[in-house]
Parts: C-alpha cells; sequence; structure tokens
C-alpha cells in the first residue's frame, strides 16, 4: 500500500471531523467529531511508522524500528481517555445549569 | 487486486461513509454507534498495518470505554433527534463549504509532494506485537508511563468534582 491512500484515508476523516464541528449544534456531536479527528491522526501517525525501515525488517525481523511511534499514538490514546471523561463532565454540568447541550447558549458564559 | 486491497478499500468505505453518517444522522444515538463502526474500521486499519496491540487497544479503550461513557450521558440527557438543536441551512452549508475547502487543500498539498508518491507502507516485522511494545514501555518510557497515572488521577479527581451536585 502506498502511503499516499492513508494520508488521503486521514485527510478525509479529519475534514469531516472538522465539517461536524462546524454544522452541528449539539455538544456531545461536536465532542465526538473531535475524537474523529483524533483518531484520524492516530491512524496517520502509525502509518507513518511503518514508512521506513523495510531493509531493517527484511534482514530482521524483531527488530523494534517504529516501536516508538506506536507508544505516542498509545499515549496519545491514555490522554484522550481522560480527556473524554473531564470534557463529559463539564458537558453534564452544562445541561444541569442550562437544560440544554446546545452550544449557542454559551455565548454567555456567566450567569 | 491482492486480499490486503480489498480490506484496504473495504475498511477505508466503511470509514469514510460512517463518519458522514455519524455527522449526518439527526438522532445522537446513532451518531454514537455509526462512530462505534468507524473505529472498528480503524482498528482493522492497525491490523492491516501490523500494529495489534494498538487495534485492540483502540477496541478496548474508544469503542468499548469512550462509546460507552457517551451512551450514558446521552441516556442520562434523554436526547432524541425531536429536541436536537439545528443550525439554521445556510450555517449548515457554509459549514459543508469549509470543511470541503479544507480537504481541497491538504489533498492539493499532498498531490504536490513527489518524495511521497514512492513511499510504500511496510507491514513486516514484529514491531506491533505486544512484547517489543511492552518491552519499551517498561524500560524507555517508564517514566510517561508514571506520570500518565497521575493525569488519570487528576482527570477523575476533575470528573468528581465538576460532576458533584450543589455549590
Amino acid at each position: 500500500m502506498p502511503i499516499n491512500y492513508y494520508i488521503f484515508l486521514a485527510i478525509a476523516l479529519f475534514s469531516i471531523g472538522v465539517a461536524g464541528v462546524l454544522t452541528r449544534r449539539n455538544a456531545i456531536i461536536i465532542f465526538m467529531c473531535v475524537e474523529l479527528m483524533l483518531n484520524a491522526v492516530n491512524l496517520l501517525l502509525v502509518a507513518f511508522s511503518k514508512m521506513h525501515y523495510e531493509n531493517v525488517v527484511v534482514f530482521n525481523p524483531a527488530s523494534p524500528v517504529g516501536t516508538e511511534a506506536q507508544l505516542f499514538v498509545f499515549f496519545i490514546m491514555v490522554v484522550a481517555a481522560a480527556e473524554v471523561s473531564v470534557g463529559l463532565a463539564i458537558i453534564v454540568m452544562m445541561y444541569r445549569n442550562i437544560h440544554s447541550v446546545d452550544v449557542n447558549f454559551l455565548n454567555r458564559l456567566k450567569h | 487486486m491482492s486480499i490486503t486491497e480489498i480490506l484496504f478499500w473495504f475498511l477505508t468505505a466503511m470509514a469514510v461513509g460512517g463518519a458522514l453518517m455519524m455527522v449526518t444522522s439527526k438522532n445522537p444515538v446513532y451518531s454514537v454507534l455509526w462512530l462505534i463502526v468507524v473505529f472498528f474500521a480503524i482498528s482493522g486499519h492497525y491490523i492491516l498495518l501490523n500494529a495489534q496491540f494498538l487495534a485492540v487497544v483502540n477496541i478496548i479503550v474508544y469503542a468499548g470505554a469512550i462509546m460507552v461513557l457517551f451512551l450514558f450521558v446521552i441516556m442520562l440527557m434523554n436526547m432524541n433527534a425531536d429536541n436536537e438543536p439545528q443550525k439554521n441551512i445556510w450555517l449548515k452549508i457554509a459549514g459543508m463549504i469549509a470543511g470541503g475547502c479544507l480537504l481541497l487543500v491538504f489533498i492539493a498539498a499532498i498531490r504536490q509532494t513527489e518524495a511521497l508518491q514512492i513511499q510504500k507502507v511496510n507491514t513486516g516485522g514484529q514491531t506491533g506485537l505486544i512484547h517489543l511494545l511492552g518491552k519499551t514501555l517498561f524500560t524507555d518510557y517508564v517514566l510517561p508511563f508514571e506520570i500518565s497515572s497521575v493525569l488519570f488521577l487528576s482527570a477523575m479527581v476533575g470528573a468528581v468534582v465538576l460532576g458533584r451536585k450543589g455549590d
């Protein structure tokens, strides 16, 4: 597989996420679109980690090349899990205060 | 067309179609279910890229934990297609055009780079297996691993403080 295909797939997913953030008003769906963008970037990082080092892997299949990139993606997932818990807590608090998840009501952040 | 290419195009269609359905469906519960489809497709891509550990972690963490959390919150708020807030149609069209322009700019930029045209994704090796990743994680990256536990603790405390009733 050429690396281009993976780049185009990640671009498509990222752009769909951006369009979703711009077109929806439900805070939870906006948050889900952010998760989609995060996953597109993760996919791209894993694809890039497999891009080089053909010769190294051919001569030594057990070589640890590309391990760092996959651990990077692993840590991104860790941070994403923490981020989702805090973000959903914020959305629940917002729902409790204004009884809606419409982000248009958040244009005034007081009262 | 080899089996890998067939699987690649199938998973790509699944991911992009699921993402489009996620953005366009009116009911938030359907959005969550389509996003789970997208995450499974991305996990399939990880398996095709020979990153099995990340595929399993992606399914467990995203499709398992995070999406269930989303579903719980949506069900707690009793959201459905009827009380879904709607933007007016011109703002939606403007958002679609903005996203499409971003797609266009990215694709135009990538198509011009000649160094990327010849690069292939190499799926051999044992990098994605858990014993190599685990060895590196617990020797070279043990400090970030421990710090991430502190991050989880602070996220948990933050979620509890934010979700508390009163004050």
